[in-house]
């Protein structure tokens, strides 16, 4: 696994007078085998981040390197081997599987990119990667419209393994998924990461999410990172106002039967 | 979230709404220009030579000299393209190969005539079409009256598979020749307007009121349609306020280019309701291969056709206020 | 799922139009054979017959049979339509779909191009067409073909598009995927299907208009003839002899009925195999009601004291829609009370029947949704049996409505101001100008700035948690007594979702108004409610007071217990694996027996798996519907472990 290194990395969109920095000067480091939570609201440039990352946007200024590779300039580079440097995992499993591949065909798709694989080869290769993400392998003969969104989240985690990434960006992976099913992708994250030893960018809004499974978490807010730390730490001892006012405005259970809200209203001067 | 973005916030709509009108404008001209250059070219292209195709093998080599001596043929092609130019800016549109009659004259007399026709024929189509098809709509929303929708589906595709100048043929047939209930033909009164505008208008109106009907459909699924029900409205205020406008838009994107397909239809009507408009004249132009007429009507056409695109997206996009509209295009 | 009553084969109308395109084959081949001769050869005895036994039509100027001319010139008519059409759809893909290779600006300059082109009408163009090239059958293929290609290339632009856009390709992408199998395997099968249907439509289309051309002189010439020749030189002699004119028509008109009745079985096939096609009412039979064993108690009493009269009460709702394979149960034997000014919380995965219960209180449930109600009332009045249209006008503005998707929810082509103030208007029967000042003074209590100049504006111009207070605004304009909110703030970000939440708090306690409030997020219910319902496969499960929530070994239901213990907060162990539920929620489209949640949950047992738990009155004060209540471990005191001991 491979160390990521953004540096001043901008991103503008529209131009002239409509032009904004989605991205404004983001520096980041992803070291080995380690997960760097980013968090921010709607719109502050998380998702930006991901896919210049990802090489699916293109970068206004900066640098990305991956183990010193260069990931911006990647003209002539061979396209299975900057396959092999980052992939994305994205937020809707609906849309991110082609509708008319079965997921065996979506896999090996993935496989055979990569590697010559005779047809056994190839099916034993699934049936690993299926196993990998808690799924039966008589999955791989159906179509993503025949599984459940948690299903197909895992579908798309395992297609992503099969390259063999060097990088691994997530984003928003669960926030599509019902309550009950969100818990098990975490965990699934979390122990692949140990067991692979994953490098990840693992991108929510979700403060308790990032906190659970990333080691170091970065905060962004229009565009810039505001804060990076320790994941627990940040949460626990916020030190910029954005973080502070994100994490305070988490809502808890244990607030549970107290007018809390009502406190919060006289706070807002809400008559 | 501030006063003040939200002021420049509107404003800026407004700019990017005069950004819309001039792109369209500018769009428009340019397809005018290219179909200009088109019909100049038609002209001298069109295979051998255009005046002595028009006048026939029998007429005498000095008068198709003279002919071709008016009609600046003997220029140099590029010269001709710009008289021809000059001659668009200051209303000229040409002259008759055959008779030498100004094209302007022909249209200024027959144009009423087509824009009558089509004209009311548009209003009729969205008249009956567009209550109609929301009309179904809320009859057949939800999973009851399957009957209904049957029945309309296969009255509007038969309805809609006849070709204007076909319906035009049977009621000349049954009302003019059979009843002698209406004028067969010519534009002689407001009686002789019926017939024509029925046989512009219901096969459009079929196919325009099932569109109608499937854009309604989506509307009534719409979750504004459930606020305005939450707020307990009486039905016609729910349907005819809050779902009709948003249902005209999207069947008007649809159908944005009924008006232009009226116009064309209205060539072949005016065909066989003998309609002194201006479809009779290019018709008999095209047979009679005078294409002095020919360049100077499908000008004229077109330029109708562009100016009523336009004039329809204005009106969607001030109907339809989100931006969607305006970025796209 | 793939073997649903969609099958092209027992559509009826496909069945008819493929019949039709039969008969029209079976001519195009044979007829020029058999009668091709006859059909073109003059016979002076018999010029200008009317029908006969022997003429069906007629005969035409030459003393042809325009009966057998009607048949032979099926093949030319045929032929040419379709000849013209896949030209057409061929230039047309080939353009469409070329600019998403070439970057985004040759996509937007061609998407100009091409609506320009498609302002032109097809008549005009072809009869231009055939103006440069000189009238005759191939001239009217080319033209009509010219005319037909923006449209296809509209819409490969517009599928292709979205294929280009969509993840998956992204994802293709960064596997490496090369582009020749990105464009056969990901945008090709994806597009394939509407361009299909399209081309078989446009058929149709084609045919008409070639048909029109031929009509009016400038198609196919003569010697040869195709149905528009015929019914013009039909119509020329329409005062001798009308049928001659009809026949032509008719099989014009059958044609292109063919075409366009296929064209569009088909594209209700795709639909129907995407979405499933829901049962006619016939085959769904009456929609089913909650059933419950006689013997049960009534299932509504709960923590809302006795003595106080409920705002609302709801026993047994049951809401049934219509699918593919019988009534699909979203919401079952659904009870609960609301007492005057208590805010109470729903919450449950998506897909528990929240919604569509919280809809069906209001009278707002979608058309063809069947609700049954054992009991229903509201502040004192029966709405019972009553129609959704008469119960609403019973509510009128007692229950005011929050809905989820702010920007949706809004009428796109009102200004705010105007959606507001219609609600005074109308029941309030206020003058205009007095109306607005409400709605004004409405959207100034939501803490909406500028709030005059805001009431100006339309939905699109407000940000989202603007709009969201704007909504809050609607519902309290008419001063309800009970607010219904579905997930006022799922798509807010964190800070905005508080203050939304603050409000609507404060909504409530200055005007005395109940409030259910619908959640997936156990912690916003938590803040905001005193109660909360718990829902799994369209049941109330559990009904508690929510101060249990912080207590989770005080909770009774299995599944409340791990939804609580499952999402990860801010005091969460980073060390140990998160409580997860196993397995998925059922499908609702199947009849469950016993408990929905069984096949889940760990202390399920036989009892559980063939008897319906019903809610009952529990002792931590509220309701559980569950056979082994958790709360206290003591299996003697629950009756099913004991049953099943047994
Ligand atoms: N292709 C694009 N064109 C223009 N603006 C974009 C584009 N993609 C994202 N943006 C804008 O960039 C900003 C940051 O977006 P994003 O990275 O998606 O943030 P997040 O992931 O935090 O939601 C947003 O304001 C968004 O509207
Ligand atoms: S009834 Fe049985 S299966 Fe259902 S929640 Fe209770 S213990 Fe579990
Ligand atoms: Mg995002």
């Amino acid at each position: 696994m491979a160390e990521l290194v953004i540096d001043d990395l901008v991103v503008t969109f529209g131009h002239r007078q409509r032009a904004f920095n989605a991205v404004d000067g983001v520096s980041l480091t992803v070291p080995h085998g380690t997960i760097v939570g980013l968090v921010g609201e709607s719109g502050s440039g998380k998702s930006t981040v991901a896919r210049t990352v990802a090489g699916l946007q293109r970068a206004t200024s900066g640098r990305i390197t991956l183990d010193g590779d260069d990931l911006l300039h990647t003209r002539g580079v061979d396209r299975r081997h900057r396959a092999q440097g980052v992939q994305m995992i994205f937020q809707d499993p609906y849309s991110s599987l082609n509708p008319r591949m079965t997921v065996g065909e979506t896999i090996e798709e993935a496989l055979t990119t990569h590697r010559d694989l005779n047809a056994k080869q190839r099916a034993a290769s699934v049936r690993e990667l299926l196993e990998l993400v808690r799924l039966k392998p008589a999955v791989a003969g159906q179509y993503p419209s025949q599984i459940s969104g948690g299903m197909r989240q895992r579908v798309a985690i395992a297609r992503c393994l099969a390259v063999r990434p060097r990088l691994i960006v997530a984003d928003e992976i669960t926030s599509a998924l019902d309550a009950s099913v969100q818990g098990a992708v975490l965990n699934l994250i979390r122990d692949l990461q140990r067991e692979l030893e994953l490098s990840m960018i693992f991108i929510t809004h979700n403060l308790a999410a990032v906190r659970y499974i990333a080691d170091t978490t970065a905060v962004m807010s229009r565009g810039r990172v505001v804060e990076y730390g320790d994941a627990e730490e940040i949460v626990a001892n916020p030190r910029h106002p954005y973080t502070q006012a994100l994490v305070s405005a988490i809502p808890r259970i244990e607030n549970a039967g107290t007018d809390h809200l009502l406190r919060l209203a006289d706070e807002d001067g809400l008559r | 979230m501030t006063p003040s973005t939200s002021v420049s916030g509107s404003r800026r709509g407004g700019y990017r709404w005069l950004g819309f009108l001039l792109r369209r404008t500018g769009r428009m001209l340019v397809a005018m220009w290219v179909i200009i250059t088109v019909a100049f070219l038609v002209l001298r292209m069109a295979g051998g030579d255009p005046v002595r195709s028009a006048l026939g093998a029998t007429a005498d080599e000095s008068v198709v000299q003279a002919r071709r001596e008016m009609l600046g043929l003997n220029d140099p092609l590029i010269v001709q393209y710009f008289d021809y130019l000059a001659g668009l800016f200051r209303g000229d549109l040409g002259v008759s190969i055959i008779t030498g009659r100004s094209v302007t004259e022909l249209v200024s007399h027959r144009l009423p005539a087509t824009l009558e026709l089509a004209g009311i024929a548009f209003l009729v189509v969205l008249l009956v079409a567009v209550p109609v098809g929301l009309g179904i709509a809320i009859i057949t929303q939800g999973n009851g009256r399957r009957g209904v929708e049957t029945v309309f589906t296969g009255v509007t595709a038969f309805i809609a598979a006849i070709p204007e100048y076909l319906l035009g043929v049977v009621l000349v047939i049954v009302f003019a020749i059979t009843l002698h209930a209406f004028p067969v033909a010519g534009r002689t009164g407001p009686a002789s307007y019926l017939l024509p505008v029925i046989a512009l208008s219901v096969s459009a109106a079929a196919s325009i009121s099932r569109i109608a009907r499937i854009e309604a459909l989506q509307t009534l699924k719409d979750d504004y349609v459930r606020t305005a029900r939450s707020k307990r409205l009486p039905a016609w205020m729910v349907y005819f306020r809050h779902a009709l406008p948003n249902m005209l838009t999207a069947t008007l994107t649809i159908g944005g280019t009924l008006l232009g397909a009226m116009i064309a239809g209205s060539v072949l009507v005016e065909q066989v309701f003998n309609w002194p408009g201006l479809g009779m004249a290019f018709v008999g132009a095209i047979t009679t291969k005078d294409y002095g007429i020919v360049q100077g009507l499908a000008l004229v056409y077109a330029a109708i056709i562009l100016v009523v695109n336009l004039l329809v997206d204005l009106v969607l996009s001030l109907l339809d206020r989100r931006t969607s509209l305006l970025e796209t295009s | 799922m793939t073997t649903r009553r969609s099958a092209l084969s027992r559509q009826p109308m496909a069945i008819i139009a493929v019949c039709m395109l039969g008969v029209l084959v079976l001519l195009a081949v044979f007829a020029p054979v058999v009668w091709g001769d006859k059909a073109v050869a003059a016979d002076p005895d018999s010029i200008a017959l009317p029908l006969s036994a022997e003429h069906l039509l007629g005969t035409d100027k030459l003393g042809r049979d325009i009966l057998l001319r009607t048949l032979v010139a099926t093949r030319l008519s045929l032929v040419m339509a379709i000849a013209a059409t896949l030209i057409g759809a061929c230039i047309g893909l080939l353009l469409g779909a070329m600019p998403a290779v070439f970057g985004a600006r040759a996509q937007r300059w061609f998407a100009s191009v091409v609506s320009t082109w498609l302002a032109f009408p097809v008549l005009l163009v072809a009869m231009l067409t055939v103006v440069l090239l000189g009238p005759g059958a191939t001239t009217a293929v080319v033209a009509l073909a010219l005319t037909m290609t923006p449209s296809f290339a509209r819409l490969a632009q517009t599928l292709s598009s979205r294929v280009g856009g969509s993840e998956f390709l992204a994802a293709a992408r960064m596997l490496g995927v090369s582009r020749r199998r990105q464009f056969t395997r990901y945008v090709l099968p994806n597009i394939a299907e509407p361009v299909i249907v399209n081309v078989t439509t446009s058929i149709g289309g084609g045919l008409l208009a070639l048909s029109s051309l031929s009509f009016l002189g400038v198609g196919v010439q003569p010697p040869d003839f195709d149905w528009g020749r015929l019914l013009s030189e039909g119509f020329g002699e329409v005062y001798n002899s009308p049928v001659a004119a009809i026949g032509p028509g008719v099989t014009v008109v059958f044609a292109g009925l063919a075409f366009s009745m296929l064209g569009e079985s088909l594209a209700a096939h795709l639909r129907n195999r995407e979405h499933g096609k829901a049962l006619s009412p016939r085959r769904l039979g009456p929609a089913p009601v909650a059933e419950r064993p006689a013997e049960t108690p009534s299932a509504t009493a709960t923590d809302c004291a006795e003595t106080i009269v409920p705002l609302l009460e709801v026993d047994g709702l049951s809401v049934s829609f219509p699918g593919p394979d019988g009534w699909i149960r979203p919401v079952q034997d659904v009870s609960f009370r609301i007492a005057p000014g208590e805010i109470v919380g729903v919450v449950g995965e998506s897909g528990s029947g929240k919604s569509v219960t919280m809809m069906s209180v209001a009278q707002l449930a979608p058309a063809g949704a069947a609700v049954t109600a054992r009991r229903l009332r509201f502040d004192g009045e029966d709405l019972t049996g009553l129609t959704p249209a008469a119960a609403g006008k019973v509510l009128g503005t007692r229950v005011g409505v929050v809905f989820q998707d702010s920007l949706t929810a809004l009428n796109p082509a009102l200004r705010v101001g105007t959606q507001l103030a219609e609600i005074p208007r109308v029941h309030g029967a206020v003058g205009r100008r007095q109306a607005h000042e409400m709605a004004v003074r409405a959207l100034d209590d939501v803490q909406i700035p500028d709030a005059a100049h805001r009431a100006q504006q339309f939905p699109h111009e407000f940000s989202g948690g603007m709009r969201q207070r704007a909504l809050i605004a609607m519902s309290q304009i008419g001063s309800p007594s009970l607010i219904i909110a579905d997930e006022p703030t799922t798509a807010l970000d964190v800070t905005v979702q508080r203050r939304v939440l603050a409000l609507l708090r404060r909504e409530c306690a200055e005007s005395g108004a109940a409030a259910i409030v619908v959640s997936h997020d156990v912690a916003v219910l938590a803040e905001l409610c005193q109660r909360v319902l718990v829902m799994y496969a369209g049941r109330v499960v559990e009904d508690v007071d929510i101060a249990l929530l912080a207590t989770p070994e005080r909770l009774a239901h299995p599944y409340t217990r791990a939804l609580t213990a499952s999402l990860p907060d801010l005091d969460t162990d980073r060390t140990t694996p998160l409580v997860t539920i196993p397995g998925e929620p059922p499908d609702l489209s199947r009849p469950i027996t016993g408990c929905a949640f069984a096949a889940r949950c760990a202390f399920a047992t036989e009892l559980c798996r063939t008897e319906t738990p019903v809610p009952v009155p529990h002792r931590h004060g509220g309701r559980v519907a569950c056979w082994h209540p958790q709360d206290a471990i003591a299996p003697d005191t629950t009756p099913g472990r004991e049953e099943v001991g047994a």
